[in-house]
Protein backbone atom coordinates (compact mmCIF):
# COMPACT_ATOMS: atom_id res chain seq x y z
CA UNK A 1 0.00 0.00 0.00
CA UNK A 2 2.83 2.37 0.95
CA UNK A 3 4.51 1.60 -2.34
CA UNK A 4 1.41 2.51 -4.27
CA UNK A 5 1.03 5.77 -2.39
CA UNK A 6 4.64 6.76 -2.95
CA UNK A 7 4.32 5.86 -6.63
CA UNK A 8 1.23 8.03 -6.86
CA UNK A 9 2.99 10.94 -5.20
CA UNK A 10 5.90 10.58 -7.57
CA UNK A 11 3.65 10.57 -10.60
CA UNK A 12 1.76 13.64 -9.35
CA UNK A 13 5.02 15.51 -8.94
CA UNK A 14 6.22 14.51 -12.39
CA UNK A 15 2.97 15.70 -13.89
CA UNK A 16 3.21 18.99 -12.02
CA UNK A 17 6.76 19.60 -13.20
CA UNK A 18 5.83 18.70 -16.78
CA UNK A 19 2.85 21.05 -16.72
CA UNK A 20 5.06 23.89 -15.49
CA UNK A 21 7.67 23.25 -18.17
CA UNK A 22 5.09 23.13 -20.93
CA UNK A 23 3.70 26.56 -20.12
CA UNK A 24 7.15 28.17 -19.89
CA UNK A 25 8.39 26.67 -23.10
CA UNK A 26 5.55 27.91 -25.26
CA UNK A 27 5.97 31.51 -24.13
CA UNK A 28 9.71 31.33 -24.75
CA UNK A 29 9.16 30.01 -28.25
CA UNK A 30 6.93 32.87 -29.33
CA UNK A 31 9.37 35.39 -27.96
CA UNK A 32 12.16 33.75 -29.87
CA UNK A 33 10.39 33.80 -33.22
CA UNK A 34 9.61 37.49 -32.91
CA UNK A 35 13.07 38.59 -31.79
CA UNK A 36 15.06 36.34 -34.09
CA UNK A 37 16.67 38.83 -36.48
CA UNK A 38 19.05 36.50 -38.31
CA UNK A 39 16.43 34.81 -40.44
CA UNK A 40 13.85 36.80 -42.32
CA UNK A 41 10.63 37.30 -40.45
CA UNK A 42 7.48 39.38 -40.45
CA UNK A 43 5.43 40.27 -37.41
CA UNK A 44 1.88 41.57 -37.49
CA UNK A 45 -0.17 42.89 -34.62
CA UNK A 46 -3.72 44.12 -34.34
CA UNK A 47 -7.37 43.49 -35.18
CA UNK A 48 -8.85 40.26 -33.93
CA UNK A 49 -11.47 40.40 -36.69
CA UNK A 50 -8.72 39.98 -39.26
CA UNK A 51 -7.54 36.76 -37.67
CA UNK A 52 -9.06 34.54 -40.35
CA UNK A 53 -7.86 36.47 -43.39
CA UNK A 54 -4.37 37.33 -42.10
CA UNK A 55 -3.97 33.86 -40.63
CA UNK A 56 -4.68 32.08 -43.92
CA UNK A 57 -2.47 34.51 -45.84
CA UNK A 58 0.35 34.07 -43.35
CA UNK A 59 0.09 30.30 -43.46
CA UNK A 60 0.40 30.13 -47.25
CA UNK A 61 3.15 32.77 -47.25
CA UNK A 62 5.17 30.89 -44.66
CA UNK A 63 4.80 27.65 -46.59
CA UNK A 64 5.88 29.16 -49.89
CA UNK A 65 8.76 31.34 -48.75
CA UNK A 66 9.88 29.85 -45.45
CA UNK A 67 9.86 33.32 -43.89
CA UNK A 68 8.48 33.06 -40.39
CA UNK A 69 5.21 34.86 -39.79
CA UNK A 70 3.67 35.88 -36.49
CA UNK A 71 0.33 37.43 -35.71
CA UNK A 72 -0.58 38.90 -32.37
CA UNK A 73 -4.37 39.38 -31.97
CA UNK A 74 -4.61 42.44 -29.74
CA UNK A 75 -7.19 44.71 -31.36
CA UNK A 76 -7.02 47.51 -33.94
CA UNK A 77 -6.02 50.24 -31.50
CA UNK A 78 -3.09 48.38 -30.00
CA UNK A 79 -2.00 47.18 -33.46
CA UNK A 80 -1.71 50.76 -34.68
CA UNK A 81 0.14 51.69 -31.51
CA UNK A 82 2.49 48.74 -31.89
CA UNK A 83 3.53 49.71 -35.42
CA UNK A 84 4.11 53.36 -34.53
CA UNK A 85 6.29 52.28 -31.60
CA UNK A 86 8.16 49.84 -33.84
CA UNK A 87 7.08 46.73 -31.96
CA UNK A 88 5.84 45.03 -35.13
CA UNK A 89 6.35 45.29 -38.90
CA UNK A 90 2.76 45.66 -40.03
CA UNK A 91 -0.17 46.81 -37.94
CA UNK A 92 -3.64 45.45 -38.64
CA UNK A 93 -6.69 47.61 -38.24
CA UNK A 94 -10.32 46.92 -39.02
CA UNK A 95 -11.12 50.63 -39.24
CA UNK A 96 -9.69 53.50 -41.29
CA UNK A 97 -6.87 55.49 -39.74
CA UNK A 98 -7.86 58.73 -38.02
CA UNK A 99 -6.43 61.99 -39.30
CA UNK A 100 -4.07 62.43 -36.36
CA UNK A 101 -2.80 58.87 -36.87
CA UNK A 102 -1.96 59.63 -40.49
CA UNK A 103 -0.38 62.91 -39.37
CA UNK A 104 1.82 61.01 -36.92
CA UNK A 105 3.49 59.27 -39.85
CA UNK A 106 1.43 56.18 -40.60
CA UNK A 107 0.17 54.93 -43.97
CA UNK A 108 -2.94 52.83 -44.49
CA UNK A 109 -3.25 50.29 -47.29
CA UNK A 110 -6.65 48.66 -47.64
CA UNK A 111 -6.24 44.90 -47.91
CA UNK A 112 -9.90 43.93 -48.10
CA UNK A 113 -13.44 44.96 -47.27
CA UNK A 114 -15.56 43.09 -44.78
CA UNK A 115 -19.17 43.35 -45.96
CA UNK A 116 -21.82 42.30 -43.47
CA UNK A 117 -25.18 41.35 -44.92
CA UNK A 118 -28.38 41.89 -42.94
CA UNK A 119 -30.46 38.78 -43.45
CA UNK A 120 -34.14 38.05 -42.88
CA UNK A 121 -36.42 35.10 -43.53
CA UNK A 122 -37.55 34.80 -47.19
CA UNK A 123 -41.19 35.00 -46.01
CA UNK A 124 -40.55 38.46 -44.58
CA UNK A 125 -41.86 41.14 -47.01
CA UNK A 126 -39.36 43.74 -45.75
CA UNK A 127 -36.84 44.43 -48.51
CA UNK A 128 -35.11 47.53 -47.27
CA UNK A 129 -33.94 49.11 -44.03
CA UNK A 130 -32.09 52.31 -43.30
CA UNK A 131 -29.00 52.19 -41.13
CA UNK A 132 -30.86 54.21 -38.47
CA UNK A 133 -33.78 51.80 -38.25
CA UNK A 134 -31.30 48.94 -38.18
CA UNK A 135 -29.64 50.39 -35.10
CA UNK A 136 -33.06 51.02 -33.54
CA UNK A 137 -34.09 47.42 -34.23
CA UNK A 138 -30.96 46.00 -32.62
CA UNK A 139 -31.12 48.22 -29.54
CA UNK A 140 -34.74 47.22 -28.96
CA UNK A 141 -36.39 50.53 -29.83
CA UNK A 142 -38.33 48.94 -32.68
CA UNK A 143 -39.72 45.56 -31.71
CA UNK A 144 -42.31 44.77 -34.38
CA UNK A 145 -41.87 44.28 -38.11
CA UNK A 146 -45.06 46.30 -38.78
CA UNK A 147 -43.16 49.43 -37.67
CA UNK A 148 -40.83 49.08 -40.66
CA UNK A 149 -43.44 48.00 -43.21
CA UNK A 150 -43.59 44.27 -42.55
CA UNK A 151 -46.10 41.83 -41.05
CA UNK A 152 -47.37 42.18 -37.50
CA UNK A 153 -44.76 39.87 -35.95
CA UNK A 154 -42.27 40.48 -33.20
CA UNK A 155 -38.68 41.02 -34.34
CA UNK A 156 -36.32 38.27 -33.17
CA UNK A 157 -32.73 39.47 -33.01
CA UNK A 158 -30.12 36.89 -33.89
CA UNK A 159 -26.47 37.73 -33.24
CA UNK A 160 -23.05 36.25 -32.69
CA UNK A 161 -21.23 35.49 -29.46
CA UNK A 162 -19.15 38.07 -27.62
CA UNK A 163 -15.70 38.31 -29.16
CA UNK A 164 -16.80 37.35 -32.67
CA UNK A 165 -15.33 39.54 -35.41
CA UNK A 166 -18.62 39.78 -37.26
CA UNK A 167 -20.41 40.95 -34.13
CA UNK A 168 -17.70 43.45 -33.39
CA UNK A 169 -17.91 44.70 -36.99
CA UNK A 170 -21.68 44.98 -37.06
CA UNK A 171 -21.92 46.71 -33.69
CA UNK A 172 -19.15 49.20 -34.42
CA UNK A 173 -20.57 50.11 -37.85
CA UNK A 174 -24.12 50.60 -36.59
CA UNK A 175 -22.96 52.23 -33.35
CA UNK A 176 -24.70 49.71 -31.11
CA UNK A 177 -21.75 48.47 -29.06
CA UNK A 178 -22.85 46.64 -25.92
CA UNK A 179 -26.42 47.83 -26.46
CA UNK A 180 -27.86 45.03 -28.62
CA UNK A 181 -30.82 43.16 -27.15
CA UNK A 182 -30.14 39.77 -28.68
CA UNK A 183 -32.67 36.96 -28.48
CA UNK A 184 -30.05 34.42 -29.55
CA UNK A 185 -26.25 34.53 -29.58
CA UNK A 186 -24.97 31.81 -31.87
CA UNK A 187 -21.42 30.65 -32.34
CA UNK A 188 -21.19 30.34 -36.11
CA UNK A 189 -22.36 32.03 -39.29
CA UNK A 190 -23.98 28.77 -40.36
CA UNK A 191 -26.08 28.65 -37.20
CA UNK A 192 -27.21 32.25 -37.73
CA UNK A 193 -28.32 31.50 -41.30
CA UNK A 194 -30.13 28.30 -40.28
CA UNK A 195 -31.93 30.02 -37.42
CA UNK A 196 -33.02 32.96 -39.57
CA UNK A 197 -34.25 30.60 -42.27
CA UNK A 198 -36.38 28.79 -39.64
CA UNK A 199 -38.06 31.80 -38.04
CA UNK A 200 -40.18 34.26 -40.09
CA UNK A 201 -39.63 37.02 -37.51
CA UNK A 202 -35.87 36.71 -37.31
CA UNK A 203 -33.18 39.14 -38.44
CA UNK A 204 -29.46 38.40 -38.31
CA UNK A 205 -26.11 39.41 -39.72
CA UNK A 206 -23.48 37.38 -41.52
CA UNK A 207 -20.48 37.88 -43.77
CA UNK A 208 -21.77 38.50 -47.28
CA UNK A 209 -19.69 35.64 -48.72
CA UNK A 210 -21.53 33.04 -46.67
CA UNK A 211 -25.11 34.16 -47.34
CA UNK A 212 -27.17 31.45 -49.05
CA UNK A 213 -30.54 31.23 -50.79
CA UNK A 214 -32.32 30.06 -47.63
CA UNK A 215 -32.30 33.63 -46.34
CA UNK A 216 -32.84 37.07 -47.89
CA UNK A 217 -30.28 39.87 -47.66
CA UNK A 218 -32.05 43.22 -47.32
CA UNK A 219 -30.75 46.41 -48.84
CA UNK A 220 -29.47 49.07 -46.45
CA UNK A 221 -30.14 52.75 -47.28
CA UNK A 222 -31.35 51.56 -50.69
CA UNK A 223 -28.19 49.70 -51.65
CA UNK A 224 -28.18 45.95 -52.22
CA UNK A 225 -25.07 44.28 -50.76
CA UNK A 226 -22.75 42.86 -53.40
CA UNK A 227 -19.05 42.81 -54.15
CA UNK A 228 -19.35 45.97 -56.28
CA UNK A 229 -21.36 48.03 -53.81
CA UNK A 230 -18.98 47.04 -51.03
CA UNK A 231 -15.91 48.00 -53.06
CA UNK A 232 -17.28 51.38 -54.15
CA UNK A 233 -18.39 52.09 -50.61
CA UNK A 234 -22.08 52.65 -51.32
CA UNK A 235 -23.14 49.73 -49.12
CA UNK A 236 -22.59 51.07 -45.61
CA UNK A 237 -22.53 47.99 -43.41
CA UNK A 238 -18.92 47.29 -44.19
CA UNK A 239 -15.49 48.13 -42.88
CA UNK A 240 -12.03 48.11 -44.38
CA UNK A 241 -9.29 45.74 -43.29
CA UNK A 242 -6.25 48.00 -43.27
CA UNK A 243 -2.52 47.31 -43.26
CA UNK A 244 -0.77 50.02 -41.26
CA UNK A 245 2.88 50.86 -41.97
CA UNK A 246 5.24 53.73 -41.23
CA UNK A 247 5.30 56.32 -44.00
CA UNK A 248 8.98 57.28 -43.68
CA UNK A 249 10.69 54.04 -42.76
CA UNK A 250 11.08 51.19 -45.25
CA UNK A 251 9.84 47.76 -44.28
CA UNK A 252 12.29 45.00 -43.38
CA UNK A 253 13.05 42.58 -46.22
CA UNK A 254 10.76 39.84 -44.88
CA UNK A 255 7.95 42.26 -44.15
CA UNK A 256 8.23 43.85 -47.61
CA UNK A 257 7.95 40.42 -49.24
CA UNK A 258 4.88 39.65 -47.15
CA UNK A 259 3.34 43.02 -47.98
CA UNK A 260 3.91 42.52 -51.71
CA UNK A 261 2.54 39.01 -51.55
CA UNK A 262 -0.74 39.81 -49.78
CA UNK A 263 -1.46 42.80 -52.03
CA UNK A 264 -0.74 40.78 -55.19
CA UNK A 265 -3.29 39.11 -57.47
CA UNK A 266 -2.25 35.72 -56.12
CA UNK A 267 -3.65 36.54 -52.71
CA UNK A 268 -7.10 37.57 -53.97
CA UNK A 269 -8.40 34.02 -53.89
CA UNK A 270 -7.13 33.38 -50.37
CA UNK A 271 -8.69 36.62 -49.18
CA UNK A 272 -12.01 35.67 -50.76
CA UNK A 273 -11.72 32.26 -49.09
CA UNK A 274 -11.66 34.01 -45.72
CA UNK A 275 -15.08 35.50 -46.48
CA UNK A 276 -14.13 39.10 -47.33
CA UNK A 277 -13.84 41.12 -50.55
CA UNK A 278 -10.28 41.77 -51.69
CA UNK A 279 -9.53 45.44 -52.39
CA UNK A 280 -7.73 44.54 -55.65
CA UNK B 1 16.16 -42.52 -14.17
CA UNK B 2 16.90 -40.22 -11.25
CA UNK B 3 18.93 -38.00 -13.53
CA UNK B 4 16.05 -37.65 -15.88
CA UNK B 5 13.79 -36.63 -13.04
CA UNK B 6 16.22 -33.96 -11.78
CA UNK B 7 16.72 -32.62 -15.30
CA UNK B 8 12.96 -32.36 -15.65
CA UNK B 9 12.66 -30.62 -12.31
CA UNK B 10 15.37 -28.09 -13.18
CA UNK B 11 13.77 -27.44 -16.53
CA UNK B 12 10.43 -26.96 -14.85
CA UNK B 13 11.93 -24.53 -12.38
CA UNK B 14 13.46 -22.43 -15.17
CA UNK B 15 10.12 -22.43 -16.91
CA UNK B 16 8.46 -21.28 -13.70
CA UNK B 17 10.97 -18.49 -13.26
CA UNK B 18 10.35 -17.33 -16.81
CA UNK B 19 6.61 -17.31 -16.31
CA UNK B 20 7.04 -15.42 -13.09
CA UNK B 21 9.13 -12.74 -14.79
CA UNK B 22 6.59 -12.44 -17.57
CA UNK B 23 3.81 -12.27 -15.00
CA UNK B 24 5.61 -9.46 -13.21
CA UNK B 25 6.23 -7.52 -16.42
CA UNK B 26 2.59 -7.77 -17.41
CA UNK B 27 1.61 -6.75 -13.90
CA UNK B 28 3.82 -3.68 -14.24
CA UNK B 29 2.39 -2.73 -17.63
CA UNK B 30 -1.14 -2.90 -16.27
CA UNK B 31 -0.15 -0.77 -13.30
CA UNK B 32 1.28 1.88 -15.63
CA UNK B 33 -1.84 1.81 -17.79
CA UNK B 34 -3.93 2.29 -14.67
CA UNK B 35 -1.75 5.16 -13.55
CA UNK B 36 -2.34 6.97 -16.87
CA UNK B 37 -5.99 7.37 -15.89
CA UNK B 38 -5.11 8.54 -12.41
CA UNK B 39 -2.55 10.98 -13.80
CA UNK B 40 -5.09 12.38 -16.29
CA UNK B 41 -7.61 13.06 -13.55
CA UNK B 42 -4.99 14.69 -11.35
CA UNK B 43 -3.60 16.74 -14.21
CA UNK B 44 -7.02 18.06 -15.17
CA UNK B 45 -7.94 18.83 -11.56
CA UNK B 46 -4.68 20.61 -10.81
CA UNK B 47 -4.77 22.56 -14.06
CA UNK B 48 -8.39 23.64 -13.57
CA UNK B 49 -7.70 24.86 -10.05
CA UNK B 50 -4.55 26.73 -11.10
CA UNK B 51 -6.24 28.26 -14.15
CA UNK B 52 -9.55 28.96 -12.45
CA UNK B 53 -8.51 30.65 -9.21
CA UNK B 54 -6.86 33.89 -10.54
CA UNK B 55 -9.99 35.28 -12.20
CA UNK B 56 -12.15 34.51 -9.16
CA UNK B 57 -9.61 36.38 -7.03
CA UNK B 58 -9.49 39.33 -9.38
CA UNK B 59 -13.24 39.62 -9.81
CA UNK B 60 -14.11 38.73 -6.23
CA UNK B 61 -15.66 35.47 -5.07
CA UNK B 62 -19.16 36.77 -4.33
CA UNK B 63 -19.22 39.15 -7.28
CA UNK B 64 -18.32 36.26 -9.56
CA UNK B 65 -20.67 33.60 -8.19
CA UNK B 66 -23.63 35.83 -7.37
CA UNK B 67 -23.30 38.59 -9.96
CA UNK B 68 -26.38 38.77 -12.16
CA UNK B 69 -24.72 40.30 -15.23
CA UNK B 70 -22.27 38.87 -17.71
CA UNK B 71 -20.76 41.19 -20.32
CA UNK B 72 -17.29 39.85 -20.97
CA UNK B 73 -16.35 42.01 -23.95
CA UNK B 74 -18.04 45.27 -22.98
CA UNK B 75 -15.97 48.44 -22.53
CA UNK B 76 -16.29 47.83 -18.78
CA UNK B 77 -16.52 44.06 -18.52
CA UNK B 78 -18.78 42.48 -15.91
CA UNK B 79 -18.37 38.87 -14.88
CA UNK B 80 -21.29 37.46 -12.88
CA UNK B 81 -22.21 33.83 -13.41
CA UNK B 82 -25.35 33.50 -11.30
CA UNK B 83 -27.52 33.30 -14.48
CA UNK B 84 -25.39 30.38 -15.74
CA UNK B 85 -25.49 28.52 -12.42
CA UNK B 86 -29.25 28.94 -12.06
CA UNK B 87 -29.83 27.97 -15.69
CA UNK B 88 -27.78 24.81 -15.26
CA UNK B 89 -29.63 23.94 -12.05
CA UNK B 90 -33.09 24.67 -13.48
CA UNK B 91 -32.31 22.96 -16.77
CA UNK B 92 -31.07 19.82 -15.05
CA UNK B 93 -33.98 19.81 -12.60
CA UNK B 94 -36.42 20.19 -15.48
CA UNK B 95 -34.81 17.36 -17.41
CA UNK B 96 -35.03 15.14 -14.31
CA UNK B 97 -38.69 16.01 -13.73
CA UNK B 98 -39.52 15.08 -17.34
CA UNK B 99 -37.05 12.27 -17.87
CA UNK B 100 -37.14 10.29 -14.62
CA UNK B 101 -40.82 9.25 -14.70
CA UNK B 102 -40.54 8.16 -18.34
CA UNK B 103 -37.25 6.36 -17.74
CA UNK B 104 -38.38 4.76 -14.50
CA UNK B 105 -41.64 3.33 -15.82
CA UNK B 106 -39.91 2.15 -18.99
CA UNK B 107 -37.34 0.35 -16.85
CA UNK B 108 -40.05 -1.35 -14.73
CA UNK B 109 -41.90 -2.36 -17.88
CA UNK B 110 -38.80 -3.74 -19.58
CA UNK B 111 -37.46 -5.51 -16.52
CA UNK B 112 -40.68 -7.03 -15.17
CA UNK B 113 -43.49 -7.00 -17.72
CA UNK B 114 -42.12 -7.04 -21.28
CA UNK B 115 -41.01 -10.41 -22.61
CA UNK B 116 -39.08 -11.84 -25.53
CA UNK B 117 -39.10 -9.85 -28.76
CA UNK B 118 -40.70 -6.78 -27.19
CA UNK B 119 -37.98 -6.41 -24.56
CA UNK B 120 -35.24 -7.11 -27.10
CA UNK B 121 -36.40 -4.45 -29.58
CA UNK B 122 -37.03 -1.84 -26.91
CA UNK B 123 -33.67 -2.38 -25.27
CA UNK B 124 -31.99 -2.12 -28.66
CA UNK B 125 -33.79 1.18 -29.22
CA UNK B 126 -32.63 2.47 -25.83
CA UNK B 127 -29.02 1.52 -26.64
CA UNK B 128 -29.30 3.27 -29.98
CA UNK B 129 -30.60 6.40 -28.26
CA UNK B 130 -27.51 6.35 -26.04
CA UNK B 131 -25.26 6.13 -29.08
CA UNK B 132 -26.61 9.16 -30.96
CA UNK B 133 -24.02 11.97 -30.88
CA UNK B 134 -25.12 15.10 -29.05
CA UNK B 135 -24.62 17.29 -32.12
CA UNK B 136 -27.35 15.26 -33.83
CA UNK B 137 -29.70 15.87 -30.91
CA UNK B 138 -28.86 19.55 -31.24
CA UNK B 139 -29.48 19.61 -34.97
CA UNK B 140 -32.85 17.90 -34.69
CA UNK B 141 -33.71 20.22 -31.82
CA UNK B 142 -32.76 23.26 -33.86
CA UNK B 143 -34.74 22.24 -36.95
CA UNK B 144 -37.78 20.57 -35.35
CA UNK B 145 -38.12 21.38 -31.65
CA UNK B 146 -37.28 25.11 -31.71
CA UNK B 147 -39.71 26.00 -34.54
CA UNK B 148 -42.23 23.63 -32.91
CA UNK B 149 -42.12 25.47 -29.58
CA UNK B 150 -42.45 28.78 -31.40
CA UNK B 151 -45.63 27.64 -33.16
CA UNK B 152 -47.25 25.72 -30.28
CA UNK B 153 -46.72 28.35 -27.58
CA UNK B 154 -47.00 31.40 -29.91
CA UNK B 155 -43.74 32.92 -28.70
CA UNK B 156 -41.55 35.00 -31.02
CA UNK B 157 -38.69 32.53 -30.84
CA UNK B 158 -38.46 28.91 -29.71
CA UNK B 159 -34.84 28.81 -28.60
CA UNK B 160 -35.35 28.68 -24.85
CA UNK B 161 -34.82 26.91 -21.55
CA UNK B 162 -37.82 24.71 -22.37
CA UNK B 163 -36.20 23.46 -25.59
CA UNK B 164 -33.02 22.63 -23.69
CA UNK B 165 -34.98 20.81 -20.97
CA UNK B 166 -36.79 18.64 -23.52
CA UNK B 167 -33.55 17.76 -25.34
CA UNK B 168 -31.79 16.97 -22.05
CA UNK B 169 -34.72 14.84 -20.83
CA UNK B 170 -34.43 12.68 -23.94
CA UNK B 171 -30.65 12.51 -23.67
CA UNK B 172 -30.67 11.23 -20.08
CA UNK B 173 -33.30 8.54 -20.76
CA UNK B 174 -30.82 5.80 -21.78
CA UNK B 175 -28.64 6.12 -18.65
CA UNK B 176 -31.67 6.14 -16.38
CA UNK B 177 -33.34 3.18 -18.10
CA UNK B 178 -30.23 1.01 -18.35
CA UNK B 179 -29.03 1.44 -14.77
CA UNK B 180 -32.57 1.02 -13.40
CA UNK B 181 -33.06 -2.19 -15.39
CA UNK B 182 -29.84 -3.63 -13.99
CA UNK B 183 -30.98 -2.78 -10.45
CA UNK B 184 -34.48 -4.23 -10.99
CA UNK B 185 -33.14 -7.39 -12.62
CA UNK B 186 -30.92 -7.98 -9.60
CA UNK B 187 -33.90 -8.19 -7.20
CA UNK B 188 -34.04 -11.85 -6.02
CA UNK B 189 -36.88 -13.82 -7.59
CA UNK B 190 -37.88 -15.15 -4.14
CA UNK B 191 -39.02 -11.71 -2.97
CA UNK B 192 -41.45 -11.42 -5.84
CA UNK B 193 -42.61 -15.04 -5.61
CA UNK B 194 -43.32 -14.61 -1.90
CA UNK B 195 -45.35 -11.48 -2.59
CA UNK B 196 -47.32 -13.19 -5.36
CA UNK B 197 -47.93 -16.22 -3.13
CA UNK B 198 -49.40 -13.92 -0.48
CA UNK B 199 -52.01 -12.84 -3.02
CA UNK B 200 -50.58 -9.53 -4.28
CA UNK B 201 -51.19 -8.75 -7.96
CA UNK B 202 -48.13 -8.58 -10.24
CA UNK B 203 -48.30 -4.77 -10.46
CA UNK B 204 -48.56 -4.49 -6.67
CA UNK B 205 -45.57 -6.79 -6.37
CA UNK B 206 -43.47 -4.72 -8.78
CA UNK B 207 -44.14 -1.40 -7.07
CA UNK B 208 -44.35 -2.56 -3.44
CA UNK B 209 -41.58 -5.18 -3.47
CA UNK B 210 -39.24 -5.00 -6.50
CA UNK B 211 -38.89 -1.22 -6.72
CA UNK B 212 -38.21 -0.68 -2.98
CA UNK B 213 -35.65 -3.49 -3.11
CA UNK B 214 -33.88 -1.78 -6.02
CA UNK B 215 -34.28 1.77 -4.75
CA UNK B 216 -30.61 2.66 -4.28
CA UNK B 217 -29.82 1.40 -7.79
CA UNK B 218 -32.62 3.55 -9.18
CA UNK B 219 -31.35 6.52 -7.16
CA UNK B 220 -27.91 5.95 -8.69
CA UNK B 221 -29.57 5.99 -12.14
CA UNK B 222 -31.14 9.37 -11.39
CA UNK B 223 -27.83 10.82 -10.18
CA UNK B 224 -26.14 9.52 -13.31
CA UNK B 225 -28.83 11.30 -15.33
CA UNK B 226 -28.15 14.53 -13.44
CA UNK B 227 -24.45 14.20 -14.25
CA UNK B 228 -25.15 13.68 -17.92
CA UNK B 229 -27.56 16.62 -18.07
CA UNK B 230 -25.36 19.15 -16.27
CA UNK B 231 -22.32 18.30 -18.39
CA UNK B 232 -23.98 18.45 -21.81
CA UNK B 233 -22.84 21.36 -23.98
CA UNK B 234 -23.24 20.83 -27.71
CA UNK B 235 -26.92 19.96 -27.98
CA UNK B 236 -27.87 22.60 -25.44
CA UNK B 237 -25.86 25.28 -27.20
CA UNK B 238 -27.82 24.70 -30.40
CA UNK B 239 -31.29 25.07 -28.88
CA UNK B 240 -31.03 27.42 -25.91
CA UNK B 241 -30.16 30.73 -27.62
CA UNK B 242 -27.05 31.46 -25.49
CA UNK B 243 -27.96 34.87 -24.14
CA UNK B 244 -26.86 35.38 -20.52
CA UNK B 245 -30.37 36.10 -19.18
CA UNK B 246 -31.69 35.04 -15.80
CA UNK B 247 -33.49 31.75 -16.50
CA UNK B 248 -37.16 31.66 -17.41
CA UNK B 249 -38.97 28.97 -19.37
CA UNK B 250 -39.38 30.78 -22.70
CA UNK B 251 -36.32 32.97 -22.38
CA UNK B 252 -33.07 32.48 -24.24
CA UNK B 253 -30.55 31.21 -21.66
CA UNK B 254 -26.92 30.21 -21.26
CA UNK B 255 -25.72 27.16 -19.30
CA UNK B 256 -22.38 26.79 -17.46
CA UNK B 257 -21.13 24.47 -20.19
CA UNK B 258 -22.23 26.66 -23.08
CA UNK B 259 -20.81 29.76 -21.40
CA UNK B 260 -17.37 28.18 -21.62
CA UNK B 261 -17.83 26.65 -25.05
CA UNK B 262 -19.33 29.65 -26.84
CA UNK B 263 -16.73 32.25 -25.84
CA UNK B 264 -13.53 30.23 -25.56
CA UNK B 265 -12.58 30.53 -29.23
CA UNK B 266 -11.99 34.30 -29.25
CA UNK B 267 -11.33 34.95 -25.59
CA UNK B 268 -8.25 36.52 -24.12
CA UNK B 269 -6.96 37.92 -20.83
CA UNK B 270 -9.35 38.12 -17.91
CA UNK B 271 -12.24 36.88 -20.06
CA UNK B 272 -10.38 33.63 -20.75
CA UNK B 273 -9.42 33.25 -17.10
CA UNK B 274 -13.05 33.79 -16.12
CA UNK B 275 -14.08 31.03 -18.52
CA UNK B 276 -11.65 28.70 -16.73
CA UNK B 277 -13.26 29.74 -13.47
CA UNK B 278 -16.66 28.80 -14.87
CA UNK B 279 -15.19 25.42 -15.81
CA UNK B 280 -13.95 25.09 -12.23
CA UNK B 281 -17.45 25.76 -10.89
CA UNK B 282 -18.85 23.19 -13.30
CA UNK B 283 -16.16 20.73 -12.22
CA UNK B 284 -17.18 21.30 -8.62
CA UNK B 285 -20.78 20.43 -9.46
CA UNK B 286 -19.71 17.25 -11.27
CA UNK B 287 -17.56 16.25 -8.27
CA UNK B 288 -20.54 16.74 -6.00
CA UNK B 289 -22.63 14.51 -8.24
CA UNK B 290 -19.92 11.86 -8.29
CA UNK B 291 -19.72 11.80 -4.51
CA UNK B 292 -23.51 11.36 -4.35
CA UNK B 293 -23.32 8.60 -6.94
CA UNK B 294 -20.61 6.78 -4.95
CA UNK B 295 -22.75 7.08 -1.83
CA UNK B 296 -25.68 5.34 -3.53
CA UNK B 297 -23.47 2.74 -5.18
CA UNK B 298 -21.89 1.79 -1.84
CA UNK B 299 -25.29 1.58 -0.22
CA UNK B 300 -26.45 -0.74 -2.96
CA UNK B 301 -23.36 -2.89 -2.54
CA UNK B 302 -24.11 -3.30 1.18
CA UNK B 303 -27.75 -4.14 0.61
CA UNK B 304 -27.08 -6.80 -1.99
Amino acid sequence: MKKIISLLMASVMCVGILAGCGANETTKETVQTTTNSENLSVSTDGSTSMEKVIGSLGEVFQQETGISFTYNPTGSGSGIKAVSEGRCDIGLSSRDLKEEEVASGLTATVLAYDGIAIIVNPENPVEELTSETLAKIYTGEITNWSEVGGNDTEIVLIGREAGSGTRDGFESITGTEDACKYRQELTSTGDVITTVSQNPGAVGYASLASVKDTVKAVSVDGVIPSEETIKDGSYVVQRPFVLVTKTEEALSEGAQKFFDYITSDEAVEIIAGAGVVAAK
Amino acid sequence: MANKATAFLIGWRIEMKKTKIIENIIHGIFLILGLITVASVLLITIYLVIAGIPAIREIGFFKFLFGKNWASTAAEPVFGILPFILTSVYGTAGAIVLGVPIGFFTAVYLSKIATGKMRETMEAAVSLLAGIPSVVYGLVGMLVLVPGIRKIFHVPDGASLLAAIIILAIMILPSIIKVSITALDAVPKEYEEASLALGATPIETYFRVSVPAAKSGIAAAVVLGVGRAIGEAMAVMMVSGNVPNMPSLFQSVRFLTTAVASEMAYSSGLQQQALFSIALVLFFFIMLINVTLNFFMKKEGKEA
